[in-house]
């Protein structure tokens, strides 16, 4: 589509503002990490050289040498760290350092797997609660309390029962991800306009064609919206869930890089995130306008 | 018999519960005692105040809406259900805004003969498609289409299942006085020459007289009853230009707009007596007297 000459003007500025404020934003990081000036602070003028000389063995010891700087790590840092990363990102030097990319893949597939699962059982579920006020109040209560259970909550009990890590996970995505979608199918299903049920019943449609040529395609943007908060909470819950079990995956590159005081790769870890996150929504915000209608 | 009977038709909708009033007060019937008949062929037009429940009338004819009383009896058999036998026109087009107007038409095709090839559903589709004059917009979705343009989807959709009677709810309610009288001309042509059996609900008298063969009055509600029936003894080739000129027009016309400022009320307050049976009137036939419309109402 051709955009108006008005509306590449828009554009335009709104993308030369959005530079302007990273600019700025990133120059308040590159000031505020500078290396301090050479402290006066530890020399105090008492005189007593032995101990002076100890107190500089000391702070030798503990890392903070002529270059004092508060540890966090400054823009250039970052970026050379993404450089690097990126520029391999799936190699495998065993399990506690693998490349970015294999670990996005496990978390990928792990949020993949539980939302598919969380999706197969939340759509059929969502018609028949959709459909039937008698199944929708039987199973109301039971959506009541399950819904606001944080998913990390049933991550003890996953573990128990199930043994394994990784699968662990993918629960936790699936019971997180299955929420939305079912309460958003059996509303798009129960709010079905009348008028187009009636079309099917005079035209005597069977049930299954019903649910497939009308009341699906009917329900669909509600239960794009339904797949989509879905997902966003799935990619928020894998970092914790992987944090908690470890092994592979993004969440355990956080915590790994924590543990080896990296700050630059857990920073390079959280843009990664973001950016993988906004590429998921983005996906399913098109998914969205591909199933919408206009009336 | 009659292609199409219905005796003695009534529905009551369950008193609400909990109003201020008690539940002393029995639900009164929205309309009762509705007896009439439709040859096959004939189009037959309802027209009575909001509330008196007309809609309620053709969707127990569709098989949408069970009646509290009474039987519908179509070609010998009863009516309980909703079936292909009878196409619906809905009153807000009921168009799927996510199918296109050929998938629309083509989804009720589909409907009615399963075992169709696709090129066999497309003909078909085409053929009402072209019936509607809607040739060039197969491919666009309702809501590029105006509200007339909806309508005739509407109207080629239950045509082309070629059903055995054809129910119209107000179809052309929510239309411009222009399209409108460009839609019923195609209704009419499409009906003569498809010999095809109508039952529609109309607000509009102009309309009722250019279409129906019979005209059915309904008393106003609670406890509505179909008062008159009222012949039109026009000659059955009539077209919205010339048909003001007959003299009948303005006698029918008048007749029906008599009955819906005041007898329709009246005969609902018990200020006239209800009619046990519909009054069966040709008023296009009586001589033009003054007094003519008040001779029928006291007849």
């Amino acid at each position: 589509m051709p955009f108006s000459r008005n509306k590449l003007r828009d554009l335009l500025a709104s993308g030369l503002l959005s530079l302007a404020i990273l600019a700025v934003l990133l120059m308040a990081w590159h000031v505020a990490t500078l290396p301090a000036p050479e402290p006066a602070s530890v020399a105090t003028g008492s005189g007593n050289v032995a101990g002076n000389n100890a107190s500089d063995e000391y702070a030798r010891l503990m890392g903070q040498g002529a270059k004092k700087t508060d540890g966090f790590p400054s823009p250039a840092q970052v970026g050379q760290t993404i450089v690097a990363q990126l520029s391999d990102p799936f190699y495998d030097r065993g399990p506690n350092d693998k490349g970015i990319g294999i670990q996005m893949a496990h978390s990928l597939g792990r949020v993949g797997i539980g939302f598919v699962l969380a999706l197969l059982t939340a759509l059929p579920l969502g018609f028949l609660i959709g459909m039937s006020p008698l199944w929708q109040r039987a199973f109301n209560p039971f959506i009541q309390i399950l819904k606001p259970i944080s998913p990390l909550a049933w991550m003890p009990l996953a573990l128990y029962t199930i043994k394994d890590s990784s699968i662990s996970g993918i629960f936790v995505i699936f019971i997180c991800s299955v929420w939305p979608m079912l309460i958003n199918t059996a509303y798009g299903v129960g709010a079905v306009r009348r008028e187009w049920l009636n079309v099917a019943r005079t035209l005597e449609v069977s049930p299954l064609r019903k649910a497939f040529l009308v009341i699906l395609p009917a329900a669909a943007p509600t239960i794009l919206t339904g797949m989509r908060i879905s997902i966003g909470i799935a990619w928020l819950v894998i970092v914790a869930a992987e944090m908690l079990v470890g092994g592979t995956g993004i969440g355990y590159f956080v915590w790994n890089e924590w543990n080896n005081l990296s700050l630059t790769s857990v920073l390079f870890a959280i843009l990664m995130i973001g950016v993988v996150g906004m590429l998921l929504d983005f996906a399913f915000a098109s998914l969205q306008r591909m199933v919408t209608y206009v009336e | 018999m009659a292609f199409l009977e219905i005796q003695q038709l009534a529905k009551t909708y369950p008193a609400s519960a909990g109003t201020s009033t008690g539940t002393s007060t029995a639900a009164k019937p929205v309309f009762e005692q509705v007896s009439f008949t439709i040859e096959r062929g004939e189009f037959v037009c309802i027209i009575g105040h909001s509330g008196c429940g007309k809609t309620t009338i053709l969707n127990v004819l569709a098989g949408l809406e069970q009646a509290s009383a009474g039987i519908v009896v179509m070609d010998g058999r009863e009516i309980n259900g909703p079936s292909l036998d009878r196409g619906v026109v809905f009153q807000g087009h009921a168009l799927m805004p996510w199918m296109s107007v050929a998938d629309n038409i083509g989804f009720a095709v589909r409907s009615r003969w399963p075992a169709w090839k696709p090129a066999q559903v497309a003909q078909q589709v085409q053929k009402y498609i072209d019936l509607v004059g809607l040739r060039g917009a197969e491919h666009k979705k309702p809501s590029a289409l105006s509200g007339g343009m909806k309508q005739r989807v509407g109207i080629a959709r239950a045509f082309a299942i070629e059903p055995k009677m054809l129910l119209l709810d107000e179809p052309f309610g929510a239309l411009d006085a222009l399209t409108r009288g460009v839609i019923q001309d195609e209704l009419l042509r499409i009906c003569a020459a498809t010999r095809q059996t109508v039952f529609m609900i109309t607000h509009d008298v102009d309309e009722a007289i250019l279409l129906a063969d019979k005209i059915l009055l309904m008393s106003n509600g609670p406890q509505a009853v179909i008062a008159e029936i009222v012949n039109n003894s026009m000659p059955r080739q009539r077209s919205r230009h010339s048909i003001h000129h007959d003299p009948q027009y303005y006698r029918i016309r008048n007749h029906l707009v008599d009955f819906l400022v005041h007898r329709s009320r009246q005969i609902q307050s018990g200020e006239l007596p209800r009619p046990g049976q519909p009054l069966q009137v040709s008023p296009g036939l009586i001589a033009d007297t003054p007094a003519s419309t008040a001779a029928v109402a006291s007849a």
